[in-house]
């Protein structure tokens, strides 16, 4: 606080160190646009590697020797196999920190508040109801049912008398275990627990061409969160600083809740759930940039799909020539990085004690 | 001018504002005081539409808080809660920054910037601009606070127990920055404030509430009297007057 000049003679230095503080905020997101870049880049390579990894022999000779059969395989499987592990990498863990961000807690993600379980329920109802419904109206009510399903969380984390920050994650994954139950219940008694699990256990080896392409309405939807970034950002401060700020708080949780239900849909009728990648990512991104979306988007998009195509070469590589389920390397590799950043925690945090 | 005219506000049957009719005047400090549970917090609240009121009608210059669009309401006042968590990891620059939101949306002018700067400047974070407010000490985070609502640059400044968590030395500094906005640039300074010798030293106008209703609103003069405090507090407290300020002395 500047008191009159007489008072303190620092004064005068003032001007100075606000010049220097204007010119380390100027070369602070240069430096970090520079990382960004080769952090994309770093993406591109193990993109490359993935496409070049399999059961099937692709190699460039044969490619470059024109092989039909190398590039059918190329084209059919392996590009969009490594799209889809992108695409659902990126958006996953963006709407994990969107997630987190409308709940005001760190330890939450869709696939711990009830949103993939519901997303799951509503796609047996409609296995169920309309087995032959084409692949876009099962998406459809499994969207609807995800929204739902979120929007229950959120009206209970209202309701809640004290906002800890233990309550909320464990509110969410009471949610989803009794969503999870009815779904499993059902599934037992139309005997669907074998497909069932083809959408709770995140696996890339089913994708095709032609199979993965809604995928691309994930990307859509990640562009949009990263369009409204700033609003969430206002919004994860809470209600009287987003109304304060002049924002209508309800419409930007709305926003918030369809981008994550749709995207948690959309990617569990695609390729099954993908675990801890929505709590992982943000929280590592918080460590390392902190949360001021416009910035911090960009960093887990990236950590996204790059953390979900280590884990996927992983996964075909193990044992090879067999393939371990994405959806599994991540629950183990992802616990052990959650693990990791929990026990490192965070420098200082006073006041933490409240969600 | 903030008219307030029959504001009340209950929660299920326990009425914690009621039937509050003032005037607050235009540039200047006006102190709210009063016990625990007199209302005050959340009369501010109303008056900043951070809460819908049962009956009655605020106007902040002229403008209906009912009516008016909240990014129009936002670039006329400001309002910073007691209660502030963070649950997210901001720098103090970018959190700073926030509070221009309702001028520039998420792209900041040159002119932005220098709101920004000096907002930093006048609470003394320049050299903690590029920390994170997690890492902050309770009372650098209160003024990382209060300078976004400064940043925002509104005619009418709402600060709801802006002295919480701050020092001697920064509750003296933080009550003469807001002596200096109200005389040198002419805003209109509303706190709600529990320590009743700062709002006698740094405000123009008192208004001292009770169970939810306006008892008395007038200068620190008329309001620093002991039979009026009696009738606020419901304790004697002796008014000394200490070169030229009227102090309640309630300690012994």
């Amino acid at each position: 606080m500047a008191a009159p000049a007489v008072n303190r003679p620092a004064t005068a230095d003032a001007p100075a160190s606000a010049a220097a503080g204007r010119a380390a905020a100027r070369s602070g997101p240069r430096r970090e646009a520079v990382l960004l870049v080769a952090a994309g880049l770093g993406i591109v390579v193990l993109a490359a590697a993935s496409m070049f990894i399999g059961v099937s022999d692709v190699s460039l000779p044969a490619m470059l020797a024109g092989h039909q059969d190398t590039w059918d395989i190329f084209w059919i499987s392996r590009v969009p196999r490594t799209l889809a592990v992108i695409l659902a990498g990126t958006a996953v863990a963006v709407a994990g920190l969107i997630m987190q961000l409308m709940a005001r807690n760190r330890f939450v993600e869709p696939s711990t508040v009830g949103t993939v379980e519901s997303a799951t329920l509503g796609i047996l109802v409609v296995t169920v109801l309309a087995p032959a419904a084409p692949l876009m109206a099962k998406m459809g009510v499994a969207g609807g049912f995800a929204l739902a399903g979120t929007a229950l969380f959120l009206a209970v984390l209202r309701r809640l008398p004290a906002r800890s920050t233990l309550l909320v994650p464990l509110t969410g994954i009471m949610l989803g275990g009794v969503t999870g139950s009815v779904t499993t219940f059902f599934a037992y008694r139309f005997d669907l627990l074998q497909t069932l699990n083809n959408w709770m256990i995140g696996d890339f080896s089913g994708v095709l061409r032609g199979r993965y392409e809604l995928l691309w309405i994930v990307a859509a939807l990640t562009v949009a969160g990263y369009i409204a970034a700033d609003r969430f950002t206002v919004a994860g401060m809470g209600a009287d600083f987003t109304t304060n700020l002049g924002m209508n708080y309800k419409a930007t949780m709305r926003l918030g809740l369809v981008l994550v239900a749709l995207i948690s849909a959309i990617v569990v009728t695609t390729v099954g759930a993908v675990p801890f990648l929505g709590l992982v990512v943000p929280n590592l991104v918080s460590l390392l940039f902190g949360d001021n979306l416009r910035r911090a988007v960009p960093w887990t998009a990236v950590f996204g799909a790059g953390f979900v195509l280590v884990c996927d070469i992983l996964g075909r590589t193990i044992r090879y020539p067999y393939e371990v389920p994405v959806g599994m390397v991540m629950s183990v590799a992802g616990a052990a990085v959650f693990l990791l950043l929990l026990l490192r925690g965070r420098p200082k945090r006073k006041g933490a004690g409240r969600g | 001018m903030i008219r307030l005219s029959g504001v009340c506000k209950s929660y299920g049957t326990a009425r914690v504002v009621d039937d509050v009719t003032a005037g607050i005047p235009s540039g200047g400090v006006t102190s709210i005081i009063g016990p625990n549970g007199a209302g005050k917090s959340t009369l501010l609240s109303l008056i900043s539409r951070l809460q819908p009121m049962d009956a009655g009608t605020v106007a902040v210059g002229g403008l209906d808080v009912a009516a008016t669009p909240s990014r129009q309401l936002a670039r006329t006042m400001a309002i910073l809660r007691q209660e502030n968590h963070l649950t997210m990891r901001l720098k103090v620059r970018d959190l700073v920054a926030f509070g221009r939101f309702p001028h520039s949306g998420g792209r900041p002018t040159v002119e932005d910037r220098g709101h920004i700067e000096r907002a930093l400047e006048q609470l003394d974070l320049l050299p903690l601009a590029d920390k994170f407010v997690d890492e902050l000490s309770g009372g650098q985070r209160q003024r990382a606070f209060i300078a976004m609502v400064l940043a925002q640059d509104t005619e009418y400044l709402l600060l709801d127990e802006p002295l919480n968590n701050l020092d001697m030395k920064h509750s003296v500094e933080m009550m003469r920055l807001l002596r200096r906005l109200a005389d040198e640039l002419g805003k209109t300074v509303v706190v709600v404030i529990h320590d009743i010798n700062f709002a006698s030293c740094y405000s123009d106008t008192i208004l001292a509430m009770r169970g939810g209703r306006l008892l008395h609103q007038g200068t620190p003069g008329q309001i620093m009297q002991p039979e009026v405090l009696r009738e606020v507090y419901d304790i004697d407290i002796r008014i000394e007057e200490i070169a030229g300020n009227r102090i309640g002395v309630y300690f012994a």
